[in-house]
């Protein structure tokens, strides 16, 4: 009889897990707890870093997943998997039960959210944005300020919940320093007279072309980069943003003013995501999200099997290594079923 | 009468808006490579102006990008141009070239070189 897989989460993970399966031979049922697969790629404008359409891989995924023999049931919740011989029972939110043969897990990544960094006014000064907020504005292709003008100056905060003790976040997000690269590239390319400034602790351009991303916003677009975490942030009486950091390469104390703040929201483990683990007895890490079995030799794999995990549920990961993820998730379900008596 | 000593400190903080980048400006239009320097500070380690005095390329870059001047005014002046920080560095920045833009910059705005 056909082998049936679960998996749960709709992002890129979970869809490229759900087309591989389906390839292999497996009937494959896709939870996705919004209306609409495709995760936070349904948020985002362009990807770093050749600057595609992130919409351009919505369709390779939407494509891969409309095959006869994936279903894909949107607006539910999965909120336990209890293992039983060889079996899973999966329950949603309204106690609506399925059964599987293995279960793939790719819940994914919340964004930090970024008004608990206090100082830096989010939610507080109507021109503090975050990153996110930015991808929408380009969707929209308007860049402007609360009252409607046009920012002149743009600062870029990093490592807004990451890298910060303060917030329980010792991890690096991996993805930020090439992001804000990225929106600051954008931000000039759509405001040609703006000016950008980059606020970094370390630029961690640790990916292919990162590095060349960065050299060309220096180079071409002229954005600014100065090493030092903003310490604070406030609002001057002409509404624009007060911004202290210390200019670390300078050795000094740096103050400047900018109409519009850009942060950098970090990726954590997802609220779904740590209530799967509760419920279902799946260890986690000190970092909240998923622990695999093995770093090295296990990374898709839990603790308990027959649970695999996809994507960036297990860590912060590009949609290039959330998509190779994905699939060695799928080699590792071959695997395992191939050899169980179930 | 007596003398309390008491004096108004200046400030050690930049000031970004207040600054002028003017010199920084002109040596960015003349030589693009001084956009991408990295602060590595490699041309800094290997420089011999550098380990006899305190004379720091890496530094006079970031202080023309921030608009302080003054204190780069000078210090430019001890650089011997010899050429071996354009050597070393990892982003191929026209190091000699930048000081040289910088100094001409400096006689020809004096005004900015504060
Ligand atoms: S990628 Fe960059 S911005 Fe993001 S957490 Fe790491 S160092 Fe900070
Ligand atoms: S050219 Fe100037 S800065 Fe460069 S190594 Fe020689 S003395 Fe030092
Ligand atoms: S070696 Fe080059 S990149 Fe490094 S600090 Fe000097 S000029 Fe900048």
């Amino acid at each position: 009889m056909e082998k049936h897989v679960v998996v749960i989460g709709g992002g890129v993970a979970g869809m490229e897990a759900a087309g591989h399966l389906q390839k292999s031979g497996f009937r494959v049922s896709l939870f996705e707890k919004e209306e609409k697969p495709g995760g936070h790629l349904n948020d985002w404008y362009k990807l770093f870093p050749d600057r595609r359409r992130s919409s351009e891989v919505k369709e390779y995924l939407d494509k891969i997943t409309s095959e006869d023999g994936i279903k894909i049931i949107t607006g539910s919740i999965i909120d336990k998997i209890v293992s039983d011989k060889n079996q899973f029972r999966i329950s949603d939110k309204d106690g609506k039960e399925y059964s599987a043969d293995a279960v793939i897990i790719a819940t994914g990544f919340d964004l930090f959210k970024s008004e608990r960094k206090e100082e830096y006014g989010y939610g507080i000064y109507d021109n503090v944005i975050t990153s996110a907020d930015l991808e929408k504005m380009f969707r929209s292709g308007s860049i402007e300020l609360a009252d409607g003008r046009i920012p002149e100056t743009v600062g870029i905060v990093h490592c807004v919940g990451s890298r910060d003790e303060k917030v329980g976040n010792l991890y690096c997000s991996k993805l930020c320093c090439v992001t804000a690269v990225k929106q600051a590239i954008e931000i000039r390319e759509h405001l040609p007279s703006s000016k950008v400034f980059c606020f970094y602790m370390d630029m961690r351009m640790g990916g292919a072309y990162y590095e060349e991303l960065y050299r060309e916003a220096q180079e071409e677009w002229g954005v600014n980069f100065i090493r030092g975490k903003v310490s604070e942030v406030s609002e001057a009486i002409n509404n624009k943003l007060v911004i202290k950091s210390e200019d670390t390469l300078a050795g000094k104390p740096l103050k400047m003013q900018v109409d519009m703040l850009v942060l950098m929201a970090g990726m954590e483990m997802s609220e779904g995501g740590l209530k799967l683990s509760e419920s279902s007895g799946l260890n986690k890490g000190n970092n909240r999200f998923f622990s695999p079995a093995d770093h090295h030799f296990g990374s898709n794999k839990s603790n308990i099997k027959g649970i695999f995990y996809a994507g960036t549920c297990t860590m912060p990961m590009n949609i290039t290594e959330t998509i190779s993820h994905a699939r060695a998730a799928v080699s590792d379900v071959i695997d395992y079923l191939k050899d169980s008596k179930a | 009468m007596e003398r309390f000593g008491f004096a108004i400190s200046k400030g050690r903080q930049i000031d970004y808006d207040a600054n002028s980048r003017h010199i920084a400006g002109y040596i960015s239009e003349r030589e693009p490579s001084f956009r991408v320097c990295i602060e590595c500070g490699c041309c800094a380690a290997t420089c011999t102006t550098g380990n006899f005095t305190s004379f720091s390329l890496r530094e006079l870059h970031i202080l023309l990008k921030r608009g302080e001047n003054e204190s780069v005014r000078e210090n430019i002046k001890k650089c011997m141009l010899c050429g071996k920080c354009t050597l070393v560095c990892p982003r191929g920045v026209n190091t000699r070239n930048v000081v040289t833009l910088a100094r001409q910059a400096f006689q020809k705005f004096p005004a900015d070189a504060v």
